[in-house]
């Protein structure tokens, strides 16, 4: 069980992030190759999240009209998009943030767990990003304690 | 109520009012402002307060230095204030400013440090420089205002932790010991001059943000430091 790569792309679909935790995973690609493969992504999820077919939406009783007090005004949940692509050689979950950051981590296709890892992964990222004064919004994350806590985290996860 | 007479005549019951004290001594002042039984502060409030104080000290400065100074000077008040309340908090027979370096350094390093980051500080340190006798080292290995901050290359020479600086040096000069204080991180090159660097490589690695606090007091001081020393 490894996890190879993450990548995070913020809401414009630019790339912000790039680090690769084990060599020999997955092939290396070019600084651009990385944004270009940010920006399909993120295109490719907009178009998934359109696809979604349309849920049923839920049956309401009768008292339930928009305004009638009582009733509780449910808003459906909005279409996820893609979230898992699999290969034979690697595994991609996505998580994709109420605010629209995406996370993306590689992972070989055995990994468990990968949603409270990257769950795990959003919460440093909450922590060390954007508590740090000298980060800029929606540009490339350069913070020393964020790479730090985070390679001691997934090197915890691939010695395990 | 002493004002229970009732009649418009403020100036006669002026004299009679008068700044009143619970029978046991505790006054509002010895309760903290929080009330719960463990007194938690969130710490996330606190880094997004700090992380606004740092980019607003850093809209109007030029330099590296001057964003020192201005955070700083935005903790100096708070130390000055500090140092009454944590004293007039103090048990009524200890209520004594410290009266030497050494004594007003241990308040620092305990009462102060306890009351700001919820322990003390890691280390106090002499310069063991001969020809800096007026500096005086507080270590703290992972300052409470440095926990989600990350200096970007280009400004490695800043530590944020000059805001804990300034309060130290509010401290001081509420003492009666008027004192620069200025935080370094180890490993910094730049401003330590060779005092610091003690075994500060290799604890370094497993405490990265490190931070030492030189305190520089006045010649003044340390002139009456030798004085009580002599007649003492």
């Amino acid at each position: 069980m490894t996890v190879f790569s993450l990548v995070i792309i913020n809401k414009a679909g630019g790339l912000i992030y790039n680090r690769t935790f084990h060599e020999g995973g997955l092939n290396k690609l070019s600084t651009n190759d990385y944004l270009v493969l940010a920006g399909t992504f993120h295109g490719v999820h907009a178009i998934t999240a359109r696809l979604n077919p349309v849920k049923s939406a839920p049956e309401r009783p009768l008292s339930n009209t928009p305004g009638v007090p009582g009733g509780i005004l449910t808003r459906p949940e909005p279409p996820s998009g893609l979230e898992v692509l699999e290969s034979e050689n690697f595994r991609l979950q996505c998580f994709n943030t109420l605010t629209g950051v995406k996370f993306l981590l590689f992972t070989d296709t055995t990994q468990t767990n990968v949603d409270v890892i990257i769950r795990r992964i959003y919460e440093l990222y909450s922590d060390y990003v954007m508590k740090n004064p000298f980060y800029q919004l929606e540009m490339p994350i350069r913070c020393d304690m964020f790479d730090r806590k985070l390679l001691s985290h997934i090197r915890e996860i691939n010695n395990r | 109520m002493s004002n229970a007479g009732g009649s418009g005549g403020g100036s006669g019951r002026a004299g009679e009012s008068r700044l009143r004290y619970p029978s046991n001594g505790k006054t509002i002042y010895h309760r903290p402002l929080n009330r719960t039984k463990t007194a938690e502060l969130s710490k996330a409030a606190f880094a997004y307060l700090f992380a606004e104080m740092v980019s607003y000290a850093q809209r109007r400065v030029t330099g590296i230095q001057e964003l020192e100074k201005r955070l700083n000077l935005q903790g100096h008040p708070i130390g000055l204030k500090l140092l009454d309340l944590l004293l007039f908090r103090e048990p009524p027979r200890s209520q004594l400013r410290p009266l030497n370096i050494i004594a007003l350094l241990h308040f620092i390093k305990i009462n102060v440090w306890t009351h700001l980051f919820g322990r003390q500080a890691d280390r106090l340190e002499k310069s063991s420089n001969p020809e800096t006798p007026d500096e005086f080292m507080i270590i703290d290995n992972e300052p409470l205002v440095n926990a989600y901050i990350s200096v970007p290359k280009e400004m490695s020479q800043l530590n944020c932790a000059a805001f804990a600086a300034g309060i130290i040096e509010g401290v001081c000069d509420g003492a009666g010991f008027p004192a620069r204080v200025t935080a370094h991180t180890v490993g910094d090159t730049s401003g330590s001059n060779g005092s610091g660097g003690t075994g500060g490589a290799a604890d370094g690695e497993m405490w990265p943000g490190r931070t030492v606090f030189l305190v520089k007091f006045q010649p003044e001081v340390l002139e009456r430091e030798a004085l009580i020393g002599a007649k003492s």
